[in-house]
């Protein structure tokens, strides 16, 4: 991160238990706006946990989680509505409400959000979705899409909003290497032309590779490695080194 | 005794979503659109249910009570005592019943399946509250609708009962609906069919409860549907009697 680029999203010293089991220990990492950064893993290391703490979906035990530098644990409710605006999140089965068409999934929230009148709203749904290569499918309810049309249609709803940062859960599982790669130039489209912040749970390495600026290795719930591709391959630890060479 | 405590705790958690819910109705922003989209998935899509039911059953009925009231020569009744027994009891029971099995378990498994599919965490990613969003929307459609289903009922009931009387006795409507109605008070009519606007309290509040709070994936899906049948079946019965007991004080000559 240069000294001029803002930070995007940061933890510190994060911890966070579900029973007895600790999912994520004494946490600490930040991310510059425009950056690009994706948490590698194996399952159940708290990869998603993370995302869902820097949308305070849910609290930490203990730590801070700053989104532009504003501290989301224990925020109430009309302000992390504000923090939220600057968030947009990518499901891992894109989470798209199941009663609504893809044009009514994407109009929720920018007619919940925003000011925007009715045309306004159809213009940038209409934008959006042809960014996403659904132009034609507004119409369509989720049940109607396939695995790939799906991930494209909750991207765009994740960026109806025009998010400052953009959280994805594993963007590319199910899919095959060429959809996959699809999703991820759509991700790095929005990180060049927009300068959004991108924070990517994935399990593929060879998409990590291409889009991250910066990898982070979680292992037990321990931040095992952190920094470029080159750096964390290079890593003195084990899985993080395996993980993004193997 | 373990089981007595899961008891309490279960009955305080589900009391607390349901004050919770009479809480958020008062709030705004008011869900004016959810709630004409969950008027339409109560009301509309269970009235054929219940008007065939209620038809059904009147027909039923008036060969039962026929075939027992034609020993004591008193066949002229039985047009009103298919119109109090339907209008004061059977209608807004089975209605309540009928509604708790296919849209309790309707709210249940499509809550439960939001909740597992992440659709809940999307609501909430949204800045939008998911509760009032989703859950007091249906909660007010049910309370709304189950009183007009519970007309629908009774009057499909009475039908059925004048088609049933009528093949055997060949009684003309006038004199049917005259005889029906001779008996039956506004207070046996308006208490008993307002009562169920309580079970659809129930019906929303208990399945909204199963699905809303579910965190066992897709397993949890399939428990909230039968969950929420079973519990709010239950509690419609004892609450039926709770009820009765209240309109007889509120009505004292509806209990003579």
């Amino acid at each position: 991160m240069t000294a001029n680029q803002s930070i995007a999203v940061e933890f510190k010293q994060v911890m966070k238990s579900f029973g007895t089991k600790c999912v994520l220990n004494d946490v600490s990492f930040q991310i510059g706006q425009g950056q690009a950064l994706c948490l590698l893993g194996r399952s159940g290391t708290g990869k998603s946990v993370t995302l869902k703490l820097i949308m305070a979906l849910m609290r930490p035990d203990s730590g801070e989680v700053c989104v532009d530098q504003d501290n989301v644990v224990g925020m109430g409710e009309q302000r992390l509505s504000l923090v939220r605006k600057k968030l947009g999140y990518l499901f891992q089965d894109a989470a798209l409400f199941d009663s609504l068409t893809l044009y009514e999934n994407l109009a929720l929230p920018l007619s919940r959000l925003t000011k925007k009148s009715k045309d306004e709203i159809d213009d940038v749904i209409r934008r959006v979705l042809a960014d996403v290569g659904l132009g034609s499918d507004g119409a369509k309810y989720p049940s109607a899409l396939s695995g790939g049309m799906k991930k494209r249609a909750g991207l765009a709803r994740a960026l109806v909003l025009e998010p400052k940062i953009l959280l994805a859960d594993e963007p590319s599982s199910g899919l095959d290497r060429i959809t996959a790669s699809e999703i991820d130039d759509l991700l790095m489209r929005r990180k060049v032309e927009h300068g959004t912040a991108l924070i990517i749970v994935t399990h593929d390495v060879h998409g990590a590779r291409r889009v991250a600026d910066r990898i982070a290795v979680l292992d037990k719930g321990n931040l095992v490695a952190f920094g470029s591709v080159a750096e964390v391959s290079q890593s003195e630890n084990d899985v993080a080194r395996r993980l993004i060479t193997e | 005794m373990r089981w007595l405590s899961r008891l309490f705790e279960f009955v305080g958690k589900v009391g607390l979503f349901s004050l919770r819910i009479l809480v958020d109705w008062l709030k705004p922003p008011f869900e004016f659109a959810q709630l004409c989209r969950q008027l339409a998935e109560v009301g509309n899509k269970s009235l054929a249910l219940v008007v065939v039911s209620g038809f059904a059953l009147g027909a039923v009925m008036t060969l039962h009570t026929r075939s027992t009231l034609v020993t004591f020569g008193a066949t002229a009744m039985i047009p009103a005592v298919q119109a109090v027994s339907f209008f004061v009891e059977i209608g807004p029971l089975v209605a309540g019943l009928l509604v708790a099995g296919r849209v309790g378990s309707g709210i249940g498994a499509v809550l439960a399946n939001m909740r597992a599919s992440e659709q809940i965490d999307a609501i909430e990613s949204l800045s939008i509250d998911s509760f009032k969003f989703l859950v007091v929307p249906r909660v007010l459609a049910c309370v709304i609708a189950l009183p007009f289903l519970t007309l629908f009922m009774d009057f499909a009931g009475l039908l059925g009962g004048f088609l049933s009387e009528a093949l055997s006795s060949h009684i003309a409507v006038a004199l049917y609906l005259n005889r029906a109605f001779d008996y039956l008070q506004w207070s046996n009519f308006i208490a008993p069919t307002l009562k169920t606007a309580v079970f659809g309290f129930i019906i929303g509040s208990v399945s909204s409860y199963f699905g809303y709070t579910t965190d066992k994936g897709a397993k949890g899906v399939g428990e909230a549907a039968t969950n929420s049948v079973v519990v709010s079946s239950l509690l419609i019965i004892v609450a039926d009697v709770l009820l009765i007991k209240c309109i007889f004080f509120l009505f004292p000559d509806t209990a003579i």
